[in-house]
Parts: structure tokens; sequence; C-alpha cells
């Protein structure tokens, strides 16, 4: 990264610091690319001669959030998302790191992509973006990709994204290895036999449309397989979007026996049910495909409660000639990163979820699943920060988002909160346009 | 039935507006748009029983019949349907090539929307492909047949039957027996006879149902016999033999013997009762020859003759919407 840009106070700001469990008024001091002053309250006095002060008028200052379940295209799919279009929306929404997705063509099975993807991130110069290295070579879920070199070239987790690995030996041992290496794996729990050709939930309305459907039992039945692996081996295991009532309640009795798993749900099915598939609406499926409505409420009481640690955006660009298909033809996925944190807000709004809970889902959980030093408010932290209007309304609308590809399950929808800024080290990456007359 | 022609002005009476532009699914009606459909219907059959058969209706009209999924019958049911009021037909089957089929789905309807059609006929393998393809095109489109989804012109023609074999629909018990979870024609007959207040029972093995389909509003039976006892209707869907494949069911002859329909188990329907079949049957797979050729108890040919009937009486109320823009 080039330089920090020079010292910035923020004042009057609605401090939300989910390590410190505050949420109150406060000033924060901004030097070097790192957080050097935090005040709980008063504003600060006595800032250094040349100091940039911005006044927040109560507008919310928090860390910037930590997706860690992004899709680009790059490499191989450019044109539907690059790592820089993806920095830019990232930036856009107030996401100062993204994970992406090792299921990139060729695949991020080898540390020379790990630090190809490194690089490009470094000249982009936006946000911090950390390549999640393939848990399989090729993510075909055989053997073993080099899972130590990849750690040491910089990968924050393995996965094979989408592609769960239905061979339960190679699991077993990949948890062992990586387990060894302190290298945290990330696997989407489905029985493959069972949801084999679906592009729904299996229950009454995908029956009335006759779309093939998978039983949530599929998540279930794969979900118990990796949490007995995961005893066996004792390894770190992140369950990658959870997505229904029958599975939290595994992952429950996992966590009430000590073990070391955690797992993430995406903004998508925290926010929408199989009926938002309507009349076919392709930018509905998603994968795993939408649940019933009780399963978006257990969902939601299982972030509320910390059961469900960590919320993802599940970015997942698909261009047009993806998605304008019959339903069972076209891909799966929506993007999502610059729609993460207003969707994420409808929960604070209807006061669901206390504000410090919402933003640790975001912030300070997966920061520390990859071991990251960001995602609090504390002196010598990463100055990774965000300034937002938690009650701006907006009806978004995908043709003003900055994603190459705008398949936004959000396309529509009305929701509230809009960042104003950005920075990233200290510098301010994203400035939302009206809101350049803060700064004085 | 021996009536006098019914005259053009008459048809043209009775052809009220469809109520929506495509006709996509039978959730498209309510309980008096299908009345007027049924009740023009019945007119077009007896003039198809004429000589001449033809009517000036859709004059100057082009109708287009798209096949992504091969189909002799309803293609030549719609095909008759149009020619006889006037239309000009053309039909097409697109074949699937490298590319894939749902490109050639959309690229091909762009393409027809360029000629100017009047009427789109669609046929295609996936759920919702008319109704994507709907949104592509400026003229009315018909579901002939979507995925797992719909047929809604099969459901309106076996009501046609079933309103001629017995006077009325609303009260009739209609057990619809066999592989209903693959089934388009099972589900636009649940929603259009539970809408038109007939008792309806779903019959099959477990594999075959759909999970929660009591709450479309029908009773379960996973026993034949128990499933058809004093039904009015007795319809047999057509086992899909790849089926077999899937380990949804054992074997032909362990399918027949538990869901077959034959004379023993036709026994314990109510008296009256009639049968039916969408086509093409497997005979002695899910129906025995015996019972199916049996006219005085099978619908199943009477069910053909009012498909071309009850789609004439379709596109004659597609077109009066169109005349009326």
């Amino acid at each position: 990264m080039t330089a920090a840009t020079g010292p910035i106070a923020f004042q009057h700001a609605r401090l939300v610091d989910p390590a410190a469990g505050y949420d109150g008024p406060g000033a924060l001091l901004v030097a070097e690319g790192l957080i050097v002053r935090v005040s709980h309250g008063a504003d600060l006095k006595d800032l250094p001669p040349g100091v940039r002060v911005i006044d927040a008028g109560g507008a919310m200052l928090c860390p910037g959030l930590i997706d860690l379940r992004v899709k680009t295209g790059e490499p191989g799919n450019e044109p539907k998302e690059t790592l820089k279009s993806a920095a830019r929306a990232a930036a856009a929404g107030g996401v100062t790191s993204i994970v992406v997705q090792p299921d990139t063509d060729p695949v991020v099975d080898d540390p020379a992509v790990v630090d190809f993807i490194l690089r490009r991130a470094r000249d982009i110069e936006l946000v911090h973006v950390y390549p999640a290295g393939a848990a399989t070579k090729g993510c075909l879920g055989q053997g073993m990709a080099e899972i130590g070199l990849m750690h040491e070239a910089g990968c924050v987790y393995i996965t094979d994204a989408d592609r769960p690995i239905v061979n339960s030996r190679v699991f077993r041992r990949l948890l062992a290895y990586a387990g060894g290496l302190g290298v945290l794996v990330a696997h989407r729990p489905a029985d493959p036999w069972l949801t084999e050709g679906a592009a729904a939930t299996e229950g009454e309305f995908a029956g009335r449309m006759g779309l093939a459907a998978e039983p949530v039992a599929a998540e279930t039945i794969m979900l118990e397989r990796d949490i007995a692996l995961a005893g066996l081996t004792g390894a770190r295991l992140m369950v990658d979007q959870i997505s229904a009532a029958a599975p939290l309640e595994s992952l429950a009795r996992a966590k009430s026996r000590g073990l070391p798993i955690i797992a993430t749900a995406s903004i998508n099915h925290l926010t929408f049910n199989e009926l938002d598939i309507g009349d076919y609406r392709t930018f509905w499926k998603l994968t795993p495909p939408l649940r019933g409505e009780d399963d978006r409420q257990a969902l939601i009481e299982a972030v509320a409660s910390g059961l469900v640690d960590i919320v993802v955006s599940a970015h997942a660009p698909a261009p047009p000639e993806e998605k304008r298909l019959p339903f069972e033809e076209a891909a799966s996925g929506a993007i999502g990163l610059e729609t993460l944190l207003p969707a994420l807000l409808t929960f604070h709004h209807e006061g669901r979820i206390p504000l410090p809970r919402l933003i640790e889902t975001v912030t300070l959980a997966p920061a520390k699943a990859i071991g990251a030093a960001a995602g609090r408010l504390a002196v010598g932290a990463p100055a990774d920060l965000i300034l937002v209007d938690l009650d701006a309304p907006r009806l978004i609308d995908a043709a003003d988002l900055l994603s190459k590809s705008k398949n936004s399950a959000f396309d529509g929808r009305r929701l509230q909160g809009r960042v104003l800024m950005t920075l990233v080290d200290g510098r301010i990456v994203f400035q939302a346009a009206r809101e350049a007359s803060l700064s004085r | 039935m021996t009536l006098p022609a019914p005259g053009i002005e008459e048809i043209r009476a009775k052809a009220a507006p469809f109520p929506t532009r495509h006709f996509l699914s039978v959730t498209d009606l309510d309980p008096v748009d299908v009345s007027q459909l049924l009740d023009l219907a019945d007119l077009f059959v007896a003039l198809n029983r004429q000589m001449n058969k033809k009517i000036d209706l859709l004059k100057g009209r082009t109708q287009v019949n798209l096949f992504f999924e091969a189909s002799t019958r309803t293609q030549s049911s719609f095909e008759l349907a149009g020619k006889r009021l006037g239309a000009d037909v053309v039909n097409m089957s697109p074949r699937s090539s490298s590319i894939s089929k749902g490109e050639t789905l959309i690229d091909t309807a762009v393409t027809l929307n360029a000629m100017q059609p009047d009427i789109l006929i669609i046929r295609h393998a996936a759920s919702g492909a008319a109704s994507l393809l709907s949104q592509k095109v400026d003229c009315s489109v018909v579901n002939a047949g979507d995925g797992q989804h719909e047929h809604p012109s099969q459901a309106l023609l076996d009501a046609l039957s079933m309103r001629r074999a017995f006077g009325r629909i609303g009260g009739l018990t209609v057990a619809i027996c066999g592989d209903v979870l693959h089934s388009r024609v099972a589900r636009s007959n649940i929603a259009l006879l539970t809408m038109l207040g007939a008792n309806v029972r779903v019959v099959g093995p477990p594999t075959l149902i759909p999970t929660d389909v009591a709450r479309w509003g029908v009773t379960v039976f996973h026993d034949m016999k128990a499933g058809i006892a004093g039904a009015d209707v007795v319809m047999m869907l057509r086992l899909q033999l790849e089926r077999m494949q899937g380990a949804l069911v054992p074997s032909m002859r362990e399918y027949f013997r538990l869901w077959g329909l034959d004379r023993e188990k036709l026994a314990l329907a109510a008296p009256g009762v009639r049968v039916m079949h969408p086509g093409p049957m497997n005979r002695g797979v899910e129906i025995d020859s015996d019972v199916a050729d049996d006219r005085t108890v099978s619908l199943i040919q009477d069910q053909v003759e009012m498909g071309v009937a009850v789609r004439m009486a379709v596109l004659a109320s597609l077109a009066a919407r169109l005349d009326n823009r």
C-alpha cells in the first residue's frame, strides 16, 4: 500500500466497537494508517496541527466490514467481475477487506496464483484482498492442494467454495493436515446425492413450481459428518453458509461440546425466503437454495444469539447470459458487496439484533476467523473504518451498483443505511458525493 | 349428439376476451372464465363434427407452435385448432445443438418476435420457460407444457371431458394416480379441479408424490385401492420409464401390480366411473389395455377430441382480447 494520507480526526461520531462492547458518542484519530486515539464520550482535544477534522454529525463510525465470501471473475472470467471492480464495489459498500474464493480459472490451488491475486490487489490499492486457497487440487475433491505453501503465500483459509468435498476420507485428512498447520478449513455442507440438479428447497412452493428440489436434510447430513470429522481431528472448521433450522441444531450441539467450529450465514438467506423466487426470478437462485420462512427466522435468531458467528455477502457476480435462462438452467448466486451493510442494518431498524452484535458479525468475528488485526476500534489497529448514516433511506437500483454484473437480489428493495466514507489503512478510498461538505 | 352447427355470430358472441394476455397457468383463470371457455369449447365440438370445420375467427393472425420438446398429440392439436380458426400456423421444433437449450429459447424468442406473430404456443423442458418467453415477446404466449410445472390447456380439456360426461365438475371425486411428482398435467389438473370444487385425491408411491402435496388441497393415498374407492373419475398419469433408473420404483411389474389400473381395482370405484389418461399410454405399466380400450368407461379418446375444441376456445378468446386492444 502507498503511504497513508495525513492524520484525520473524526469528531461527534457514534462509535460502535464490538471489541470494546461500546456503542455511544465518541471521537477517533487516525495517523500513519493506524488508529492512534479513541475517545469514548467527549470530542478529542489537543489535536496535533495539520489534522483534517471531520465532523461526523452523529453518524456511525465503526470498523470496516470484512467479507469472507466474495467471488470475482479474476483470473479467468473477467467480464463477470475483476478484482478491481469488486474492490470498487466493496469500498462503496463499506467493505474494507474481502476474501476471494478459489474457484476461478485457474483455480487458486497453487502459491503462484495466491501471489498473483495479492500482487493485483496491491496494484489496485483500494481495499484489502485476501485469497482463500483451494482445499483440493482443482477444487475437485480428491488430491490435497498445497495448503502449507499457499498459507505461507498469504491465503487466509482453504475451501472448495461451492463444491462439497464428498469423499469423507479426503475431508478427514484435509482437516487433520490443515489443522496441524493451523489453517482454517471452510466447507459448505451439502449431500451431493440429495442436491444433484436441485434449484430450490423441497416443499410446497418448489412442488407447485415444478422445480427440482433438495431437502434441508441434505445440509444437515453433511454438517453432521463434518462435525464428527472435526471432532476426530480437532481442526478449526468454518461452516460455510448455514441456512436452515435443522442444521443450526446440529451446530448448537457441536458448539456446546466445545468443538472449534464457527459458522457463516449469507445476508441473502437472512433476508429472503423461497417465496421471493416468485415467477422463476433467477436472481433469487442461490446456493444453497433459499429456504422456508421458519428457517429464515431461525437463522436470524442464530445470528442474534451468536450461534452463527459471521455474516457474509456471498457476492457471486453472473452476467445476463447466465441469468436470463429458465430457472433450473440459470447460474446460481447474487452480488452483494454494496448491499451487505444496509441489508444487515434492517435487523437494527427492526429492533431484532442490537447494533454492536450486528457489526460484530461483519467485523470482529470475521477478523478473528482469519487472524486479521482489523475489525476493532483500538489504538494500534489498522485504520480500516467506515462512516455510516444509519437511517438514510435508499431504493436499491441494480443499475447504480458498481459491480460489473448486476444480478442483485436486492434490486428494487427499500433499505436504510448509507456509507458516507470508507477508509483503508487511513486512506479515504470512498466518499459519498454529497457528503464532501462534511470535511472542513 | 347431433346439434345444429353453431354460426359464426354465435361463436363470436361467446368468445369472451381472455382474462390475461398470456395463458401460462390455470391460475390465470377464475371459475367464471373457465365456465365461459368450456361453453365456447362445446360450440367448437359441434363445429368440429361438421364436414366444414373452418371458421375465420383468426383470419390474418399468425400462430407459431414452438415445441422444444417433441410432442405429436399436443402440437397437432394446437395446429388443427389454429388452422380451423383460419390462422396461419407455423410449426417450429428447434433441437438443442451444442449451445444450451436456454440460449436457444431466448434467441429464438427474440427472432420470432421480429416476425410479428400474434400467438406463440410453447412447449419446453424447463419449468418457467413459458413465463420467461412471455417477458421477451409482444404477442400472446400459450404454455403447452413447461417442464414439471403446468400444462394448462390439458387441464381445461380434461375439465371439458368431465363436464360433458357428468354434467358437472363440482362435487366429483377425482383420483389422480401415478407419477404426480414429475407431472405438469397433474399440477394443472389439481389447481383447476380444486378451484372448481371437485374432491381431488392423489394416489401413488411416496417416491412419486411431491412433498407437502396435502397443502395443495388434495388428499394423499399411497394405497391404490383405497385411493380409487368411490372415485367418479380415475385419471391415470404416464410413468416415465426412465424413472426406473432413479430408484423411484423397483420395476414395471411391481408398479403395475400396486399402482396400475386394471378391472379389479377399477371395480372399487363409484358406479359409472370414467377413466382418463393424458397420453401417450404405457399399456401394461400404468393402465391395462382392457380398461383403456373400453369406451363405456374410458374417456381417453374423448379427451383427444376435446383437446382440439378447448384449444380453439383458448385461441379464439386470446384473439378476442387482441382484437379489443
